[in-house]
């Protein structure tokens, strides 16, 4: 563990990337109290500039305040993210898991089910499942999570693949443990480090989509997230410069953190291939 | 004194073009043959058959194509269109229409009397919008190829009012009257019409291209040697479309209100809010009356006293709308002022719902329903957001259920709603685009643009009835301000606003607007000066 730190330490990437996301976090978590109102709630003239009459980043079209609508915006962000992430890695381990361990048939017809998902293009995909299934928060996180499974899934496979012949398996088998128990504590436990940094990755991607779905006004109406913040705004965006670009670099500055996460895991879980990119 | 330095300032600007070598005159210029219009569309429509689809692109289109026996000026009179002339008997139950001479169909057929009756019997119908007047209708007749005689069961006094280009038009017979389904007629996608323009080409998602018919009945018409329809989804590159020139005309909500005061104030752009008085579009809320709490009057009045429509009138519709103040848009044939009013005020609001036992739970909510928004534009959804906040503070906790086109219709023609964002046509006269919302007749689940919101008042009903058939003006307007007044009383929508659109132009486009109908008119007159 000590180890690991020290690594990612090195990383002053990643660094940076973690006291960006805590600070997002810390937003999110403070959003009560630094906007005690509700962000939908009207709290000042239209079109008001920021650094005017007590809006820091100015209001929006109808007078709300842009602030508080990123400070929510972090709030559900985050946790869609958070949940379309956990969902997908959920399924996309088991997946991967069953279909890397078993092999022969159950193998390929898992594969034959992951590349039906993957030849469809993701965003697409989530743009029609969640307009079929009318929009709300259950539904994006379910059409998110359906879209960003797949990739994970076949990197599970394969470290399963190569993991369930070495002789810790084989001793385990030979022990007589379940095939259960063998996946679970044996093998998974030894190929988490890629699903580690591949899951960061995509709680990345996660916040991506979900903009970009709410851009379009297939997010959820009720939910005032930052894609929705940029997508209300953008008709006006010659006139109002600030309505999309505070949560514009308000989505960057995260997925960027996010990324940088992802790297100094990598490089911190992954030492050898850390050495040889440096040297 | 000012009159005679205007009419200096004229004459030296006459004389001005005149040195510079043209023939134009200052104040009227004479109108110049060629050029093409090119037009925005947004969205694109469904098909071009008028008669089928009456959505505003539809009739946008088909309006150059087609052509019905009449047209409306600005206040809304019946003026000559394929009808050159018309007459009334005396017990109001005989009209008959003589038509224009000299007309003939785009593929050369020579249009004649039979065309109308084939589409009145065979197709208008059985339209929605049509199959009303035709209830009243008992024959139409052509006694010879230039008359036709329409022969009514009672009188209806709305009756010189249907024969818009949306309500009333005239196909060829020659290629409709086969064994295919009218649905699935080709024609249906390459109209052919008697109007001044043709259809020529329509590229998917691109544009619709319309070109100068040479032999059309108006002499010396129509101006311009085409039109061409180009469909931009995207509102901001409509806006810059118009700036730049690459496109001289828009309407409804082809830019979004808050770009318009900006575009009006520049100096190649025009703008009239003229053109809309026979559409005279209302935009409400509807109820869904079936449910509970809605079916109780007192939450509905609530609900009116706690919305803020001045706030959307002025801050998210910006003048494209002025606060209904009841059923009847204030363009609208018959509208009377003189109706108990809402203002804003959220105490009685609370009051209301205070006396029908609503208390508020332990988040302070009251009630808690749905709202559908329309999925045309931006600011129907603004509003909706706006709504939900409004009635919230009053403890009404409003959840936003957006749909697409499809979903909208349905879920509203269904009565699967609470309240849905909607706005409907009026139609110049209140027996054709009024008393469909609110008579019991026209409860009628599965169809949208029906009286939705399941409102049942047999002294509606009975007023409604009378004042279609009421012979005199005076009868009708006293029959509707009763009716108005009950309406309002009982608030069985929320009416939010007149809708004041406007129609913004490049300037070297002339007489884009000439009618009551607007740019949906047939724009023989339109002309574009030289660059």
């Amino acid at each position: 563990m000590k180890d690991f730190l020290h690594a990612f330490c090195r990383h002053k990437g990643g660094v940076a990337g973690v006291i960006v996301i805590i600070a997002v976090a810390g937003l999110a978590l403070a959003a009560n109290w630094i906007f005690p109102h509700d962000p939908w709630e009207i709290v000042n003239a239209p079109f008001m500039p920021p650094m005017t009459d007590d809006t820091l980043l100015g209001t929006d079209t109808l007078g709300r305040d842009i602030g508080a609508g990123i400070a929510y915006g972090a709030r559900l962000t985050l946790l869609l993210a958070a949940v379309s992430t956990a969902v997908s890695i959920l399924f996309g381990v088991s997946v991967g898991a069953i279909s890397g361990f078993y092999g022969g048939r159950v193998d390929q017809a898992v594969v034959g089910f992951i590349e039906l998902f993957q030849t469809i293009p993701s965003f697409f995909l989530a743009v029609v499942l969640v307009a079929i299934l009318t929009p709300s928060m259950t539904t994006v996180i379910f059409a998110i999570a359906v879209v960003s499974w797949p990739p994970l899934a076949r990197l599970v496979r394969a470290e399963f693949m190569s993991l369930k012949n070495r002789e810790f398996v084989q001793a385990a088998m030979l022990a007589g443990q379940s095939n259960a128990r063998i996946i679970l504590t044996q093998i998974l436990p030894n190929s988490l480090s890629p699903v580690i940094v591949s899951g960061s990755l995509m709680v990345a991607s996660a916040i991506l989509l979900e903009s970009a779905l709410s851009f379009l006004g297939l997010g959820d109406p009720n939910a005032m997230t930052w894609g929705y913040i940029i997508g209300a705004s953008r008709s006006v965006l010659r006139d109002a410069w600030w309505m999309s670009v505070f949560p514009g670099v308000a989505i960057l500055l995260t997925v960027l953190s996010l990324n940088l996460i992802g790297e100094a895991l990598n490089d911190a879980l992954n030492p050898k291939l850390a050495r040889k990119r440096t040297t | 004194m000012k009159r005679i330095l205007s009419r200096v300032a004229a004459l030296t600007l006459s004389l001005g073009a005149l040195s510079v070598g043209g023939v134009a005159l200052a104040e009227a210029p004479t109108p110049q043959y060629g050029g093409v219009l090119s037009a925005i569309l947004n969205p694109e429509p469904p098909n071009l058959n008028v008669a089928l689809q009456q959505v505003a692109v539809t009739q946008l289109v088909a309006g150059k194509v087609y052509e019905s026996l009449l047209t409306y000026s600005f206040d809304l009179k019946p003026q000559p269109s394929l009808a050159k002339s018309w007459e009334v008997s005396p017990d109001q139950l005989t009209y008959t229409f003589h038509l224009q001479p000299n007309v003939s169909w785009h593929d050369g057929k020579p249009f004649s009397a039979d065309d109308v009756v084939f589409t009145y019997t065979k197709v208008l119908a059985n339209t929605p919008r049509t199959r009303t007047l035709m209830a009243n209708v008992e024959s139409v007749t052509a006694p010879d190829p230039q008359t036709v005689v329409f022969r009514l069961k009672q009188p209806y006094s709305a009756f010189l009012h249907a024969f818009d280009i949306g309500g009333g038009a005239i196909l060829p017979k020659h290629l409709y009257d086969v064994d295919t389904p009218i649905t699935q007629n080709p024609h249906n996608n390459a109209p052919v019409g008697t109007g001044p323009f043709k259809f020529k080409h329509w590229e998917r998602g691109s544009y619709i291209e319309l070109v100068k018919n040479p032999a059309y009945w108006k002499e010396g018409r129509p101006y311009l040697d085409g039109i061409t329809y180009r469909v931009i989804p995207d509102a901001a590159s409509r806006r810059l479309a118009l700036e730049q020139g690459a496109v001289q005309q828009a309407w409804l909500q082809d830019i979004e209100p808050i770009d318009q005061q900006r575009l009006a104030k520049l100096p190649h752009i025009g703008e009239t809010k003229k053109g809309y008085e026979y559409w005279s579009t209302m935009l409400w809320i509807e109820l869904n009356g079936g449910r509970e709490p809605f079916s109780d009057k007192r939450f509905r009045q609530a609900l009116m006293y706690g919305l803020n429509r001045d706030f959307i009138a002025e801050k998210i519709m910006y003048g494209t709308g002025t606060v209904a103040t009841g059923p009847i848009h204030h363009n609208t044939r018959f509208y009377d002022a003189n109706v108990k009013r809402y203002p804003y005020d959220p105490k009685k609001a609370i009051a209301l719902l205070d006396e029908m036992g609503l208390k508020p739970d332990k988040d302070g909510v009251r009630a808690r329903v749905g709202l559908i928004p329309s999925p045309y534009g931006e600011m129907s959804r603004r509003t909706a957001e706006y709504i939900k906040q409004n009635l919230g503070k009053i403890g009404v906790q409003v959840t936003i259920e957006n749909a697409d086109v499809g979903g909208w219709t349905t879920r509203m023609g269904n009565w699967d709603f609470d309240m849905a964002y909607n706005g409907v046509f009026q139609y110049g006269d209140p027996a054709i685009g009024v008393s469909r919302t609110y008579v019991s007749s026209n409860i009628k689940k599965g169809l949208p643009f029906t009286n939705t919101s399941q409102y049942s008042n047999p002294k509606v009903d009975e007023l409604f009835n009378a004042a279609a058939q009421a012979p005199t003006e005076e009868e009708r307007q006293k029959l509707y301000t009763e009716v108005q007044q009950i309406l309002v009383e009982d608030v069985p929508l929320l009416w939010i606003a007149d809708t004041n659109y406007s129609v913004f132009h490049n300037k070297r486009l002339h007489n884009v607007v000439t009618t009551g109908l607007g740019v949906v008119d047939t724009q023989s007159d339109a002309w574009l000066s030289k660059e």
